[in-house]
């Protein structure tokens, strides 16, 4: 049963990635493996998507895969729509019930030495998890490994276009901070169909 | 009856018009729900803000439930929240059902090969970003690269990284407090 297990997977990630959108992407990377419900490359669209739109990264993401992969699984994105409604309430579910039992002690649980001690592990792990994922990011965009190691064609194992356009990307967002990534998105296209991608 | 279609209505509003959840989304909460509707203070959005930031989840939908709760109890979280999710559904589904039918174009395909080049350096910036906040110290930041390291490396779920740190956290810090 496809929708019990993307609510399932869902809850998991709403109850695990703590600090923001961003910090679901190493749980869709996990899934993705896990599941093959959706590629990495596909994984990879719908961050740039879900950067781009309204509204909360993570929200847009569960939308994104939940649609993504019961679309796929039925060949119907009618049916899709309602994979996106059952991951995404399922994403947010744990927070709606931990909120609601801790609203009425707001400040203890904040002082709570337990719940500072959890945090305080938790927070350099969570970036560790993004950095993680960032670096597989970086294998399936720049890299090609090759499937067997005899006759390599070492200048076909890096992808250089990407390389270099990644890298102005990356030297523009330092230098402008104040631009949002929708401009820096838009710039990626572009220069994507340019040079031929 | 009206104050629920109001909780709903403000959040999806919110939802609909700001980019980047998280922090992005606080100068809004704040014209919206402080300002505008009178429902929180200013500094009980700070709280929600600080406690949103270290409970799981999604900050923008943790906030979402804290105000909807203080104005209407549970059913007022749970509405305020789909209110909040409720554009992304509509413009993420829309969207991603007409990309699937353009996805054969050449391009449609180059296009989105710049784009991930592009989501590769957005991603790396917001490493950096969030490890200046997350990492400060140096028990944070040997965490940091054992983490990133072991999940690089091993086929280990990102759940158990987190469970393990949170307990190393929760008794680093019971026995400082202990060598005090």
């Amino acid at each position: 049963m496809i929708f019990l297990k993307l609510f399932f997977e869902f809850f998991k990630i709403g109850l695990f990635a703590v600090g923001g959108g961003m910090a679901t992407m190493p749980f869709l990377y996990d899934l993705s493996e896990s599941t093959g419900w959706f590629t990495t490359s596909q994984l990879a669209d719908m961050i740039a998507i879900s950067e781009s739109t309204p509204g909360p990264i993570g929200v847009n993401m569960a939308t994104y895969v939940g649609f993504t992969t019961v679309s796929e699984h039925y060949g119907s994105s009618f049916i899709g729509i309602l994979g996106g409604v059952v991951a995404t309430i399922g994403l947010v579910m744990p927070s709606v019930i931990i909120i609601v039992i801790i609203a009425g002690f707001l400040n203890k649980f904040k002082e709570n030495r337990f719940v500072k001690g959890a945090f305080y592990g938790i927070r350099p792990a969570s970036v560790g998890l993004i950095c993680a994922a960032a670096l597989l990011l970086i294998k399936n965009t720049i890299l090609n490994i090759p499937e067997t190691f005899s006759n390599i064609d070492w200048l076909s194992v890096i992808n250089i276009k990407p390389l270099i356009l990644a890298v102005v990307l990356f030297l523009g967002i330092l230098k402008f901070k104040k631009i949002h990534p929708v401009a820096f998105l838009g710039i990626g296209a572009v220069a994507g169909i340019v040079f031929s991608m | 009856m009206k104050i629920f279609w109001q909780l709903f209505i403000t959040f999806a509003k919110i939802g609909a018009v700001t980019f980047g959840g998280g922090i992005a989304m606080l100068p809004m909460f704040k014209r919206e729900l402080v300002e505008n509707k009178d429902w929180i203070t200013e500094n009980e959005l700070t709280d929600y803000y600080a406690v949103g930031q270290c409970t799981p989840g999604i900050i923008a939908v943790n906030t979402a439930t804290f105000v909807g709760y203080k104005v209407k109890g549970i059913l007022g979280a749970i509405v305020a929240t789909l209110g909040m999710i409720f554009p992304s559904l509509v413009i993420i589904v829309a969207l991603a059902a007409l990309i699937s039918n353009f996805a054969d174009l050449a391009i449609v395909q180059h296009a989105f090969a710049g784009i991930r080049a592009c989501v590769l350096a957005l991603v790396v910036s917001s490493v950096i970003t969030l490890a200046k906040k997350a990492v400060i110290d140096k028990i944070g930041v040997v965490i940091f690269i054992a983490v990133a390291l072991l999940s690089t490396f091993l086929d280990i779920s990102p759940v158990i990284f987190v469970i393990i740190t949170a307990a190393l956290g929760i008794a680093i810090n019971v026995k400082k407090e202990k060598s005090k």
